[in-house]
This record gives structure tokens, sequence and C-alpha cells, in this order.
């Protein structure tokens, strides 16, 4: 292997995708190891593929970050037509000029460096759909 | 329902930096003069609920009776995020309705100068090869990498979302400046506040950005600081005397909710749901509406939140709380008065405190103590919290006939 997700739940394969735990019973929706589902109480749960493309319905622009952390930054919340998910934006100039509220992005994934032994950690975030309000592309590439 | 229960005594600290004061310190200052200011002894005390969250080891409850009394009564040490003062309150009152105690007291306390901003960012040191670890399998702090744990930043959002979902055409940063000018304004009334200084909205949306929209002044100010409140049966109230009557406090509701889970709430906290829940539930227990509210405190961590919490409390008509703040509904002197202690952007939030430090100030304008920021002929007042994760209390309180 010599690339590795930031987390298990973002699919690097055929396309890189968000691939959720849906609740058989219920259909509701997870990031993560479950238990149990928090919505009905079911055990059972199938891979479910996030929809690659959605709307920001809420963002910040981080000044204050843990160490490590460039800022600022955007981060959002994007319904993903009906899935809720969180990231930060890429390819955008992070000010209240470039970044709004309905805003059309995507997934795009983002290079975290390779470790000692030359993998990739590869990371994730949404750019904006219209071309016209990404920045120029450094890295990262449409999924 | 059982017994109709009163608030007989409360007091809240100076909420500020108390460099010589440590947790215990605090919470006894406070809880000895809530024995005081209800008349009463820790020797009338039958049950205690104590809340802490960062004093270190070692239950809190059991370290301030070391200090003001070992009586051997039950202590419940309780932690409820930002909640946990409404929730330690709940239990004394959970144990007078239970019939199990005539008389309880409630204390909150936190040590939080100088704590700086309470992001969630911290982490260990990362091995030299990518290793999965956690629930996510992440192989770095996600914070950050995948959008913002912070408070500041998760507040942000939760304000710019019922700016999305309420279709709002003016400026994010000037609206919620403005709430913040309103509750900066007010604490220049209120002595035991943590920064009492008037703010411009200029100066408010020049401070330094946070996470915008919220700058620093738009965010609750870490501090020290207590509360208590000795809380009493109707029964026994009767026994007592006519003055301690006459300043008795009821609870008309008492109510604590947690999240119940709607779409996304996993991946950015839904603190609206279970504040409407816990409003309507306030509401029915008190047999009153919003309107007859004459002032409320509730859950200002950041400009961001008071917004949203203006609607979840139904203060507002659903999806109306810029109206209503454009109305001026609640500023002093408005229909609905909100945060006239200054709130937590200015009054300061000792996480564990401030559950009890909102029911403080609306009893002190039941009771028509309130000095220079006296709420005129206050009879009825609304306390909120919210704790992140979540937790939320609601009490609702009314002056003694």
């Amino acid at each position: 292997m010599d690339r590795i997700p930031i987390v298990d739940y973002l699919a690097l394969e055929p396309e890189p995708h968000l691939r959720a735990h849906q609740c058989t019973a219920c259909g509701a929706r997870f990031f993560g190891r479950r238990n149990a589902c928090a919505s009905c109480g079911g055990t059972s749960f199938a891979a479910a593929a996030v929809p690659s493309e959605g709307t920001v319905t809420a963002f910040t622009i981080v000044s204050f970050a843990a160490p490590g952390i460039e800022v600022p930054f955007v981060a959002a919340i994007i319904d993903c037509d009906g899935t809720t998910v969180q990231a930060n934006l890429a390819n955008v100039t992070p000010d209240a000029d470039h970044v709004h509220l309905g805003q059309r992005v995507r997934l795009v994934t983002t290079s975290l460096g390779t470790d000692a032994e030359g993998v990739e950690g590869v990371g994730f975030g949404y750019e904006p759909v219209d071309a016209a309000e990404r920045t120029a592309t450094t890295e990262g590439s449409a999924a | 329902m059982s017994a109709d229960v009163y608030i007989l005594g409360i007091n809240m600290t100076r909420f500020g930096k108390h460099p010589d004061a440590d947790t215990t310190d605090l919470g006894a200052e406070a809880a000895l003069a809530a024995l005081a200011d209800g008349g009463v002894t820790i020797d009338d005390i039958d049950v205690i609920g104590a809340g802490n969250l960062l004093g270190g080891p070692g239950g809190f409850g059991q370290m301030l009776q070391k200090q003001i009394g070992q009586t051997g009564v039950p202590v419940y040490n309780v932690q409820n995020a930002c909640a946990t003062g409404a929730t330690a309150l709940r239990t004394a009152i959970m144990a007078i309705k239970a019939g199990e105690a005539q008389m309880g007291l409630a204390v909150g306390v936190e040590k939080l100068s100088g704590a700086g901003l309470l992001i969630g960012g911290s982490r260990e040191a990362e091995p030299d090869t990518w290793t999965p670890k956690g629930r996510v399998g992440a192989i770095t702090a996600t914070d950050g990498r995948i959008g913002t744990l912070t408070m500041p930043g998760t507040f942000a959002q939760i304000g710019m979302q019922y700016l999305h979902e309420h279709s709002y055409a003016g400026v994010p940063l000037e609206l919620f400046a403005e709430i913040s000018r309103k509750n900066h304004a007010n604490s220049t009334l209120n002595p035991l506040a943590a920064y009492t200084k008037e703010l411009s909205l200029e100066q408010i949306m020049g401070d330094i950005m946070i996470a915008y929209p919220n700058t620093r002044p738009m965010c609750s100010a870490n501090c020290d600081g207590a509360a208590a409140a000795v809380v009493v049966s109707g029964e026994k109230l009767r026994t007592l005397s006519d003055e301690q009557r006459r300043r008795a406090v009821r609870i008309r509701a008492s109510v604590l909710t947690s999240d119940p889970y709607t779409e996304g709430c996993q991946v950015l906290f839904d603190v609206n749901t279970l504040t409407r829940r816990a409003a309507a539930q306030a509401y029915e227990q008190a047999g009153v509406g919003p309107e007859d509210l004459d002032l409320v405190e509730l859950h200002d961590c950041f400009a961001t939140a008071e917004l949203v919490h203006y609607d979840n409390l139904m203060l507002c008509p659903p999806g109306g709380a810029v109206d209503w703040l454009q109305s001026g509904a609640p500023y002093r002197g408005g229909s609905t008065p909100v945060n006239v202690s200054g709130g937590l952007q200015s009054k300061g939030h000792p996480v564990s405190a401030t559950g009890i430090a909102n029911i403080w100030e609306v009893c002190h304008h039941l009771r028509g103590e309130a000095g220079d920021r006296q709420i005129e002929g206050a009879r009825l007042g609304m306390a909120h919290v919210i704790g992140l994760g979540s937790a939320c209390g609601i009490h609702i309180l009314e002056a003694a006939t």
C-alpha cells in the first residue's frame, strides 16, 4: 500500500468518495465505528456511498486552531443530497467574500504528505463546483 | 408531580480572576452565602448536588463538605458540560420532589482564568508512520483537517446554519456583532460581571477574529466563579419566617433534556431540537407561554448561539429570530429582555457555575433586588443552558406573591 486515507470513511477507489454506515432498518447514516443505530437501535449496517457533490449549509472561517493547522481555513457543513458531512473547503480564498451559504461544492482529495515508509496520507475537502469561485489549484484533484 | 419547590437562598461570586482562591474556596464562598441568603445553615440541608468539571480528581462535593460542614448527607457529584450547574440544581430539586429531602444545596464552580480558547485540537505526538486510530480510523488529528471541532467554530456554524435555513440577506458579522453589543452594554450595570465595558459595533467587528463570524468579544469569557442555591419544599417553606417566604422564588418548571437523534447531529451538534423540547416541556409544566416571561437568561456562549435560541425558546415566531432581534424585543426595555446580566460574553462563563448563576440573575429581578439593572415589575423569568454533547437545562421561575 502506498496511500492511506485520513479516515476509514474516505474510500479512495474506484473514485474517491465518502462511505457511510447506513442502518438497514431505518436508513440513518453514520461515519465511524458503530455499536448500534442512534436513531432506531438497529444493529445491522450496510456501506453507503455518499454523493460527492453537495451544498454548503453552514461555514466558519477558523483563525485560531491547534498547532500544525494552517489558518485561516474554512470549515463547512455540507448537505450531500440528504447526508450531512463536515470538511474543510479546498481551493477557495478563506474569506466571507469567496465563501457563501448555498455554495455548490464537490469532493477533492489532498495530500497530507508521506510517512517514514513513504506512504502518502490522503485527506479530503470540498472545492467550489463553479471554477470561477476557485483559487488556482495547487494540489488536489477532482473526484 | 409532587409538591412545589422554591429557591430559598442563592448567590454567585464575582466572576473574573480569583488567583488566591481555589475551586473549594470559591464553591464554599457561594455555598455559605446562599445558605445565609436563605437564613439557614448546612445542618438544614438534606442533600447536595455538586458540579465541577476541571477541579481535578476527587469529588468536589466532599471537598466542599470538608470546609463547610460534614453532616453526612448524600452528595451527588455531577458533570454535564456547560449544563453542569443546572444539573446539580435539578438533582437537588428531584430529591425534594421524590420526598427524600426537604431542603437541598446545589453548587457549581469552575476555575478557568487563563485557560485560553477551549479548542478541540490538543493532541499527542504522532508516530512516524500513518497509524489508523479511534472510531474513524484517523491517521492524524481530524480537527482542522476535516472541519473544526473548536467551540467558537462549532457555534459559528450553528449560527450560520440558521441564516441558511431562513434566508438571511444581510451581513452575518454585523448581525451577530449587534447581539454582542447589546450584551456588553447590559454588562455595564452588573458589578459581578468579568467584563463591564461597553463596546461599539465597530469595536466588536474589528476585534480579533476567532472563527468567523465570531470575533473575540462575541465569545464567552473564560473566568473563575461559583454559584450556589438552596432549594426547599413548599411544605417546609410554610414553616419558615415571613421574610424567608417573601423572598422565596417558586420553581414553576425544571427540565433537563439530551439531544434526540436528528440527521446530521453527529456531524454538527444539533443544539436546537433538545432546546425546543426542553422549552416545550417547561412551558407546559409552568402553564405559561413565552409571552408571559418578563426576562430570559439564555446560553449565549457565543453571539451566534443567542440568535438560534430566540427561536428554540419560542420567544419569536419560527424562523423569525432576526426580525425579533431587530424589533428591539430582547433589549433592556424591550418586550422580553434577554441577558440583562451581560450574558456569558461579558459576565463570563465559569462552566459549572453558569447554570446556577443565570438562575441567580433571574431570582435577583424577581425579588426586586437587582439594583441599577432591575427589570421593573418582573414576575416570571426563564434561565436556559446548553452543555454541548448535549444537555439542555431550563428553569422557569416566579416571584413569591
